[in-house]
């Protein structure tokens, strides 16, 4: 029997209090995917760091093809033969393909026979592995498919056979995922072996030959792809039965809340982001924006939120929104009765540094419950915040920690806490499950939904295709800062959606929505 | 989960940066000849053995407080104002301006005016980096480097020209009046019977405690500090809660201009009781330091700047009783500042290795990324 290409044993590690590996055992053969799936924070990334050198495991022996190795560096992950593909690629933007692969084991002073060397090795692994990437572009004007591209390329040539893949798709396409998965195919062919974290059932599914799930730092089972169900695998992530579907009825939609006519966003380089936007929101409706990241989505948001100025017609309960000067801030949006959950809670939905208590004030500091006089009400806000996170069940329960140190569900859940309890006319929702794990995605959705029910208009842009179809009433596909199209979620497919964020409009599939509107509207004058 | 507890942070770190500090400054002071603890034990006991040593190093560290809650409130809002040697020059200008043009009748009239007067002046002079920097994204490190020296040639022009009192060899302006001094430590602690040396300590002591309070008061209990914080902490989070990043950074900056400011009403009004060319000697840029030692926590840079005035005063009497030179002074305060400042991550990043592993056993349940 060969020797498994890579086995962890007993591999624990901690950081202070919390334990981020438990006794983790792993065996993956060679010539084989294996993913590895667990929710934010059950410890896949830190045992991936742990075999890629960026971390020492506190106790715990690596065997790299049946060897003990210590793998103290990521230089000697590398010389074993493992190659990691990071979820943010490291790539020079302004450097060519064939720069950034030989970046880092150029051999010699002068680049000239390494880039020689290179190049003739890309353009074997390119047949090879049906990696065809332009040895001559520079990064910066490859789509993002074709990025994780250079990167996988750069593992290969630095004769990486064993591949690590952290949360590869999240940038990708529908199609340019699966491009990507016959590529992790091809290598499997040729006996390389691929390790593919994910948080995704369905890529698990489709294409891992073993699958490992992680729970709260421990290996909660590794079992065989074939022999398990999304559904087993989703309940050993979360440790209880998840329900994978949005449970919502039918959509009620009452008058426009939001409309947009012909919205246009110039960015700080000149480039005009968005290209004349036309949609609509009505009360008790979530319409859905889907895209691939990067297609003017962030900026509609951005624009309509009060970040950055716009030119258009916006109108807001039939009242015209400032796109640009003094009254077009955030501030102004949310008197107006505009609540905006950030793509980024990070960088934008909350301050990192601040007490939880601090934040659930944060975007609303003006509020006279949280003032008494020219002193802030910090009591009152440690009140609100207490309320907040008992009924958005945040952990841990304690109003006094820093946001960082909270898990991506519990961040989010604090930022939907605060938009949401102010019951806004109309809430802007980003990418709110994105790092988001399986127990808190349900319970999220739950509330947006439960929101639109209380008769409120949504706007939801997520990258996550699956998402979009199961939350949204409505669905606007955007591609290079335009509408491609508005579908129903019953009456299309992923397939559709994908090929309209890809920019092809003349669908076969194509059918009339606006039909299906005025049959919508019919109804709703009959009813009231 | 935070790394070190608080008292760690505040306290443990910047107490084993300025050991480190003292122990290469001994090796330094050893290599010239002399007895390094000797040297200490001077220090510490011209410092803060006696009443004269304490005067000198508490009026050394007013100024300092003033000029460190300047950069420590910019540092909050994520400006480096290192212009703060600039802004106490004209801070010194308005003090000077308001003692000199009004008959004061007594001093208690004549301070809130000051301090008015070097609050205004200081925060104009910071208006204008601030300007270029939230409208035209102008530096304001550099900015604020440039108009130290703008304002050290303004000074000189007018105590040249138009101040000068006429006849006068010297470029400085004409003694203040008598209701324009500052009552001393030794003449108010008089009052309670308390015997004091005479030291130019004076009332401005209690308005850099003052000033401490009510930045902390500002900075953590309104919605001006709240916001001033955030936006510190992240721009793009500032803008997608309203606040506006000109009008920020340009109130972070006057408030940071006006403290600048404030320091004249010690060293010109308190002690001086003219305006005279050099009257900051670099205690703008000792502010830096303190604030970063302070870890911009008014507390700490109240802390910050008595420990710095101490080095100050310790050392001038080093000088006077051994064979160190002024420079060697010097050269500690500068290991002081390197090892809090710059050098802080190699004591603190063991450090919370350390606690890390002391750390009581984690609890079940809690997992991390």
């Amino acid at each position: 029997m060969t020797a498994p290409a890579i086995e962890l044993k007993g591999i624990s590690k901690s950081f202070g209090a919390v334990q981020a590996n438990k006794d983790i055992a792993l065996r993956v053969m060679p010539g084989t995917i294996h993913g590895i799936i667990g929710e934010n924070g059950a410890g896949k990334s830190t045992l991936m760091s742990i075999l890629y050198g960026f971390y020492t495991a506190d106790s715990g022996e690596i065997f790299i093809r049946g060897e003990k190795t210590d793998v103290a560096d990521s230089q000697t992950a590398i010389r074993s033969g493992i190659g990691m593909v990071f979820q943010h690629f490291k790539l020079v933007q302004n450097f060519t393909v064939l720069e950034n692969i030989v970046l880092g084991a150029e051999e010699g002073a002068l680049l000239k026979t390494s880039l020689g060397k290179a190049r003739t090795l890309l353009r074997q692994l390119s047949d090879d592995y049906e990696l065809h990437v332009d040895p001559d572009a520079l990064i910066e004007d490859l789509g993002v498919g074709m990025q994780q591209r250079v990167e996988i390329l750069k593992a290969l040539y630095r004769r990486a056979d064993i591949l690590i893949l952290d949360e590869p798709t999240g940038v990708l396409t529908p199609s340019e995922a699966d491009h990507l998965f016959r590529i992790l195919q091809g290598l499997k062919g040729e006996g390389k072996t691929v390790i593919l974290i994910t948080h995704k059932l369905r890529e698990i599914m489709d294409v891992t030959d073993t699958v490992s799930v992680m729970r709260r730092g421990e290996m909660a089972a590794t079992v065989k792809t074939s022999n398990t169900s999304p559904e087993k695998l989703a309940e050993l992530m979360v440790g209880r039965a998840v329900l994978l579907r949005v449970d919502k009825a039918p959509a009620d939609p009452g008058g426009t809340v939001l409309e947009v006519e012909n919205l246009r966003v110039v960015d700080g380089a000149g480039v005009e982001r968005l290209r004349g936007v036309s949609l609509h929101v009505r009360r008790g409706e979530i319409l859905g924006i889907a895209g691939v990241a990067g297609n003017g989505q962030s900026e509609l948001l951005e624009v309509l939120g009060g970040m950055r100025e716009g030119r258009g017609k916006v109108m807001l309960n039939g009242v015209p929104l400032d796109l640009s000067g003094k009254k077009s801030d955030a501030r102004t949006r949310r008197k107006r009765g505009i609540g905006h959950v950030p793509e980024d809670r990070q960088r934008e939905g909350l301050i990192m540094d601040f007490h939880v208590w601090e934040n659930v004030g944060f975007g609303y500091q003006d509020d006279p419950r949280y003032n008494r006089g020219l002193l802030m009400n910090n009591d009152a806000l440690r009140d609100d915040a207490r309320a907040k996170i008992d009924k958005f069940d945040v952990r841990p329960p304690d109003c006094w920690q820093t946001a960082r140190n909270f898990s991506g569900g519990n961040q989010q859940k604090i930022v939907i806490a605060r938009e949401l309890e102010r019951k806004p006319d109309l809430l802007l929702v980003g990418q709110p499950t994105r790092g988001v794990d399986i127990g808190a995605i349900e319970f999220i959705h739950e509330q947006i939904v439960a929101l639109r029910d209380e008769g409120k208009a949504i706007l939801l842009v997520s990258v996550e295709l699956d998402e979009i179809m199961s939350l949204s009433d409505r669905i606007a596909v955007m591609f290079d800062g335009r509408i491609m199209g508005e579908r129903l979620p019953a009456k299309t497919s992923e397939r559709e959606l994908g090929l309209l964020m890809a920019g092809i409009t003349d669908t076969d599939m194509a059918h009339p929505v606006a039909e299906v509107e005025a049959n919508l509207a019919k109804t709703a004058e009959t009813r009231g | 989960m935070d790394k070190l507890p608080r008292w760690a942070d505040i306290a443990l770190i910047p107490a084993i940066n300025l050991a480190l500090a003292l122990i290469v400054s001994g090796i330094v002071v050893t290599f010239i000849g002399q007895d390094p603890f000797e040297a200490l034990a001077i220090m510490v006991n011209g410092a803060v053995g006696s009443t004269y040593g304490w005067g000198y190093t508490l009026y050394y560290a007013t100024n300092f407080v003033f000029t460190g809650l300047a950069v420590a409130i910019a540092f909050h809002a994520r400006l480096f104002n290192i212009g703060g040697e600039g802004q106490a020059q004209l801070g010194s200008l308005g003090v000077a301006l308001v003692s000199l043009m009004i008959p004061w009748p007594h001093w208690t009239l004549a301070l809130p005016a000051a301090i008015v007067g070097g609050a205004v002046f200081g925060a104009a002079w910071a208006a204008i980096p601030a300007y270029l920097q939230a409208t035209r994204g102008s530096h304001i490190v550099i900015t604020t480097i440039m108009f130290n020296f703008i304002a050290s040639a303004l000074l000189v022009y007018l105590l040249v020209e138009t101040l000068k009192v006429p006849g006068s060899m010297a470029p400085e302006t004409a003694r203040f009046p008598e209701g324009a001094r500052l009552p001393s430590a030794r003449d108010v602690l008089a009052v309670i019977g308390v015997p004091f040396s005479r030291t130019p300590l004076n009332v401005s002591f209690l308005v850099a405690l003052f000033a401490c309070w009510a930045l902390w008061l500002l900075l953590w209990r309104t919605r001006l500090g709240f916001e001033i914080r955030a936006f510190g902490r992240s721009e793009p989070a500032a803008r997608y809660a309203g606040i506006s990043p000109l009008r920020i950074t340009m109130i972070a900056m006057l408030i940071s201009g006006a403290l600048a400011g404030l320091m004249a009403i010690n060293a010109v009004m308190g002690e001086q009781e003219r305006l005279i060319q050099d009257n900051v000697l670099g205690a703008g840029f000792v502010g830096i330091a303190v604030a970063l030692m302070g870890r911009s926590h008014p507390v700490g840079v109240l802390i910050a700047a008595i420990l710095f005035g101490a080095l100050y005063q310790g050392g001038a009497e080093l000088e006077f009783e051994t064979a160190v030179p002024r420079e060697m002074v010097v050269v500690i305060q500068a290991l002081v500042i390197l090892f809090t400042g710059a050098l802080d991550g190699m004591v603190r990043r063991p450090l919370e290795g350390m606690f890390l592993r002391f750390r009581r056993k984690p609890k079940p349940g809690v997992a991390a990324e």
